[in-house]
């Protein structure tokens, strides 16, 4: 069992999972979205080679209405 | 196009642009957007709704990137280090899209710019290559400091974010202007199509705005009022406008020719 902090909030996982995947357990598999993985870009092309660590903190974010 | 406004090298037809936030629905977003004429719009960089709303429509598809020329922002960021952040997430976002509006806030009473901390994020961010338009307070010195740290516009508030009320220090604006060689585009403050024309008039490059439309009763007839008063300014700019005297010495219409007055009876 894993515990990752995903926009804020707990999210615990049965075992280590990639950021793809994780991505898909949280229905967003095809958004336009983008990742920060502990401060750091993860770039799309490197989302399915990326593990996700017991305490890690993820920001999934996408384009808004905004000034 | 004649009379482009460009900015980073690239030429825009319209120099109205505009925020998408604040808007009833994305069909009156794309409806005003579309009516303003505007070609750069302002999106913000915003956490998803995870595990929910799977089926939620997203901005990008309201308004095609293709369309338009996205303007993220780093609205509500109040550290250098969270604006950098929040651009590199767009930058990956857009698919390498790297022109960029920053601003750091100072505090969230009045959304002024923490010039600082925004002077600070503009040299991290133009080292990572992205070009950057700068919300700043309206200091010419400040201004210059921003243009040499290598940014690409130059956006003074003319008034606080979201107030409405208009051009408050046009002398500050003007000596912004004079004191950059970049575009200026007063950013923040305007409240009705005769603040947009006035900015227009001191010479701004163009204008940037939100609240404005979108606070509008009708946000898309604002929005075209907004896209004229834009036009209107410039081509009276560009004229040259009279000076301004208090009493007129000469009258529109010619002294000579006249009509012989009429002798007054009682003389």
């Amino acid at each position: 069992m894993i515990q990752v902090i995903v926009n804020g909030s707990p999210q615990r996982f049965e075992q280590p999972l990639d950021v793809a995947a994780l991505i898909a357990r949280m229905q967003l598999a095809g958004k336009r979205i983008a990742v920060e993985k502990n401060g750091e870009i993860v770039p799309k092309s490197a989302l399915g080679a990326t593990m996700v660590a017991d305490g890690d903190r993820l920001e999934i974010v996408a384009a808004v209405g905004g000034g | 196009m004649s009379d482009p406004l460009i900015i980073a090298g690239k030429s825009y037809g319209s120099r109205l642009l505009i925020g998408t936030g604040k808007y009833k629905d994305f069909a009156q977003t794309r409806a005003a957007v579309e009516a303003s004429g505007a070609q750069i719009v302002t999106v913000a960089i915003r956490r998803t709704n995870i595990g929910q709303n799977a089926g939620e429509p997203s901005l990008l598809d309201a308004l095609s990137p293709s369309k338009f020329t996205y303007l993220p922002n780093t609205a509500g960021c109040y550290s250098a280090e969270d604006a950098v952040r929040t651009l590199r997430l767009a930058r990956e976002l857009l698919d390498g899209h790297d022109l960029v509006k920053l601003e750091v806030l100072g505090d969230p009473h009045t959304l002024y710019p923490n010039m600082p901390e925004t002077l600070k994020a503009a040299g991290v961010l133009v080292q990572e290559g992205f070009k950057v338009m700068v919300y700043c307070s309206d200091d010419p010195i400040q201004a210059r400091m921003l243009e040499d740290a290598g940014c690409v516009a130059i956006m003074p508030l003319a008034s606080l974010i979201g107030s409405g009320m208009g051009i408050l220090n046009p002398w500050n604006v003007q000596l912004v202007i004079d004191a950059v060689q970049l575009p200026v585009i007063v950013d923040a403050g305007v409240g009705t199509a005769s603040d947009a024309a006035i900015a227009m008039e001191l010479g701004c490059d163009g204008v940037l705005m939100n609240t404005a439309v979108a606070a509008a009763k009708d946000p898309v007839l604002m929005a075209r009022a907004m896209k004229k008063a834009v036009e209107a300014g410039r081509e009276a700019y560009l004229a040259g406008r009279m000076p301004k005297k208090l009493y007129s010495a000469a009258p529109s219409s010619p002294t000579e020719g006249r009509i012989a007055p009429s002798r007054s009876k009682a003389a």
